[in-house]
């Protein structure tokens, strides 16, 4: 069959509408993204009667597909790292529940932060939920992977987590594709009390996964992700996980002389470990992410092993690996071009000329001129960057819906008026459930909450928002006369400056709601209309 | 044989669509390849790179080694710059549109910045733009400035042709021509700069 050329990102997508997903869920999060984008545009999935649908959260997302794989069918869920954060709950009782259809947690993390608050590393959290985990190391292993991890779902009835890492995500190469599955017929399971997590049950569930658990180390050992590749040089044993076997290899084109254990499935293999181990002077430990191989080795006191990796800084505890920084590991030569000469300077990433948010930031910072610094909470999407030059604007960024509740902490600590920035998607996504913490507590907060109908960071996803945003702040209890739609505009600069200044001054919740379009996804609405009107 | 290229420029210049006619002429000629892409957040007006790698042996790492690129190629001269600690001293080439984008307050003296490129051992500093006008087709000065460094790819020419006629095909014959004498135009403008 013919190779296509895909994202890592777009591998695991292709590779589940192949091995008979049902349906997708996920709410967009650099660098998981591309996935559910993938099979929604997916002509083949959209014929199979695949689902692909965003949620309004990660956690939402999560529950879906527990729900699908209830009734069945095989079901994927998607998200970035800190998603799986808000998605811990339904995440780590689906391992108890276990699954019916096979149903894949994907997690994208983000070492070096390319575009997150934190490094976090989702092996931890499939430790934590002892089921097992999937990592490639290449597009086509990504594409393989997802067929193998819903017949290892479906064999053992769990959810499998499928660990991914930017730079797989967002590389692209060419994946030969294998047969394609047809879609589970759907099936209830077999005891209709097993998703009733009450203790009585729960502590039966819970026997049951951790009896399973030699079963997944056994798995893990026979499998062909997990590779002992022998070298002559027992001085070192290297054992590389995920990407790092790459960039083991992109400095040993010509073989590495130690053994190597190539590392893609976990819990580890115990036997190919102690191999390992046992006939090597040290071991190296390369893996993206934070040191979890390395800790599970040296123990709490380290005594007995000779194991190097990023606790001994060998390799460096921050970032991600590349191949240079896995030389350096190795005592290789390393190579280096010229330094970037002084001239240059940097080029922040900024908001879009015409963007909404400009007029929106330009309008509360006149508001809030009579004030102190220190008074904006924001939240997470494009007008994070009105923390940049020329704005700078908010005070905090920390995660997905804490502009709302922080600023009522920082009132209910007298800091008033204390202002939140959040926008429509993220509102929805988890601002919502603050919002009628504030109006409970009828807290002297003014909630800016600015709505491009749109999920913009990531690209133009849908907004689960979508026109609802004034509705729901009525739902929640907002009085009507403090909620405000505005239009933000230059030529409105002054109307909406003023309508702000005065909801400052109010000693309960208000709302104020900027409503205009994204400029990337009206200029991309008008190509299309004007590309269908030319046909 | 191989060519690691770094793909250099600012967030919408559309680095990845000249990334996408090497990568489909390496693909045509049987080469691997293996392309980082940047995106999400540095796409807002931001710097942007991308890591393309193609060779005839099968490649490991997504990421180009420090000092081991073959090439930068950046539509943005500035941006050229910013990549050098990758690029192979000795045999590296830097191949840069001219035409600054100026977004931010302090972007450096032009004439400085072009200083810098002429200091590198192999480069290539083209108008891209004003030749693609003189086409009269100015969107095509990405393709113009991709063939001026096709000499240095390692890959014949018809690869590149007809990656263009695989990429612009549905949008017409005419689109098709227009892109080739671009790439030519560029091919030609490098001449000048054969070792």
């Amino acid at each position: 069959m013919q190779k296509l050329l895909l994202l890592g990102d777009e591998a695991i997508a292709q590779g589940a509408i192949d091995a008979g997903i049902s349906g997708i869920y996920a709410y967009p999060g650099t660098p998981s993204t591309e996935i559910t984008e993938y099979v929604h545009a997916s002509k083949e999935a959209s014929e199979k009667g695949v689902i692909a649908s965003w949620a309004a959260n990660e956690k939402t997302a999560m529950e879906a597909a527990i729900g699908m794989s209830y009734a069945g069918k095989r079901t994927m869920v998607c998200m970035k790292h800190v998603g799986l954060n808000v998605a811990a709950d339904p995440f780590i009782n689906a391992a108890i529940t276990g699954a019916n259809g096979g149903m894949i947690v994907v997690a994208a993390d983000d070492p070096s932060m390319h575009s997150s608050q934190n490094e976090q590393d989702s092996r931890f959290y499939g430790k934590f939920a002892l089921i097992p985990i999937l990592e490639p190391s290449s597009q086509q292993e990504a594409y393989d992977m997802v067929h193998y991890g819903f017949e290892l779902s479906e064999k053992f009835k769990v959810p499998v987590l499928l660990r991914i890492t930017t730079r797989l995500a967002h590389s692209r190469s060419g994946v030969a594709r294998s047969a394609s599955k047809e879609q589970n017929e759907g099936s209830l399971p077999s005891d209709l009390r097993q998703f009733v997590l009450l203790p009585a049950i729960a502590r039966k569930r819970y026997q049951g996964l951790l009896d399973t658990q030699p079963a997944f180390r056994e798995e893990s050992s026979k499998t062909k992700y997990n590779e002992y590749i022998d070298g002559n040089d027992k001085s070192l044993g290297i054992i590389a996980c995920g990407l790092a076997y790459n960039y083991l290899m992109e400095n040993y084109r010509n073989g590495c002389p130690y053994p190597v254990l190539k590392i893609g499935q976990y819990p580890l293999p115990t036997d190919m470990v102690e191999k390992m181990v046992d006939s090597v002077d040290r071991t190296l430990v390369l893996e993206d992410g934070y040191p979890m191989v390395e800790e599970l080795l040296t123990g709490l006191l380290g005594r007995g092993l000779k194991i190097s990796g990023r606790f001994d800084n060998t390799v460096p505890y921050a970032g991600e690996l590349n191949p240079n920084v896995v030389a350096r590991a190795l005592g290789l030569e390393d190579t280096y071009g010229t330094d970037a000469p002084n001239l240059i300077v940097g080029r922040p990433p900024s908001m879009c000329p015409g963007c909404p948010h400009v007029d929106s930031y330009k309008d509360l910072l006149e508001a809030l001129e009579p004030y102190s610094n220190g008074r904006v909470f924001s939240d997470i999407g494009c007008y994070t960057l009105g923390a940049l030059p020329p704005f700078e604007a908010i005070n905090s960024c920390v995660d997905m819906g804490a502009s709302i509740t922080m600023a009522k902490g920082a009132a209910d600590a007298g800091l008033v008026p204390a202002v939140a920035v959040i926008g429509d998607s993220t509102f929805t996504h988890s601002g919502m459930t603050g919002l009628l913490d504030a109006v409970n507590a009828n807290s002297p907060i003014t909630v800016m909450i600015l709505d491009n109908s749109t999920t913009g960071m990531t690209g133009g996803q849908p907004s689960a928002a979508f026109s609802k945003v004034e509705e729901i702040c009525l739902g929640i209890g907002v009085e009507k006369e403090h909620i405000h739609v505005l239009k933000p505009l230059k030529k409105n600069h002054e109307e909406n400056t003023a309508i702000i200044k005065k909801e400052l001054e109010y000693q309960g919740v208000s709302v104020i709601i900027p409503t205009r379009e994204c400029v990337v996804t009206l200029n991309r609405r008008m190509q299309a209309k004007f590309k269908n009107k030319k046909k | 044989m191989k060519r690691d290229i770094i793909l250099a420029g600012v967030g919408g210049q559309g680095i990845l669509s000249t990334a996408a006619i090497i990568g489909l002429a390496a693909i045509e000629k049987g080469w691997y390849l293996k392309q980082a892409e940047v995106h999400g957040m540095s796409q807002r007006g931001g710097d942007v790179q991308s890591h393309l790698r193609i060779s005839e042996d099968p490649i490991y790492s997504d990421l180009i080694p420090f000092g081991q690129a073959d090439m930068i190629l950046s539509v943005e001269p500035m941006e050229s710059l910013r990549y050098l600690p990758y690029l192979n001293n000795e045999t590296g080439w830097l191949v840069t549109n001219d035409k600054p984008f100026i977004n931010i307050p302090n972007y450096p003296e032009q004439e400085t910045v072009y200083n810098e490129i002429r200091k590198v051992k192999n480069h290539i500093l083209i108008n891209a733009e004003d030749i693609a006008k003189d086409l009269q087709s100015p969107k095509s000065a990405n393709v113009v400035m991709l063939g001026s460094a096709v000499a240095q790819l390692g890959i014949e020419k018809q690869y590149f042709e007809n990656a263009i006629k695989g990429l612009f095909g549905r949008k017409g014959e005419e689109v098709v021509n227009v892109n080739i004498t671009a790439l030519e135009a560029g091919i030609k403008f490098a001449e000048q700069y054969k070792v």
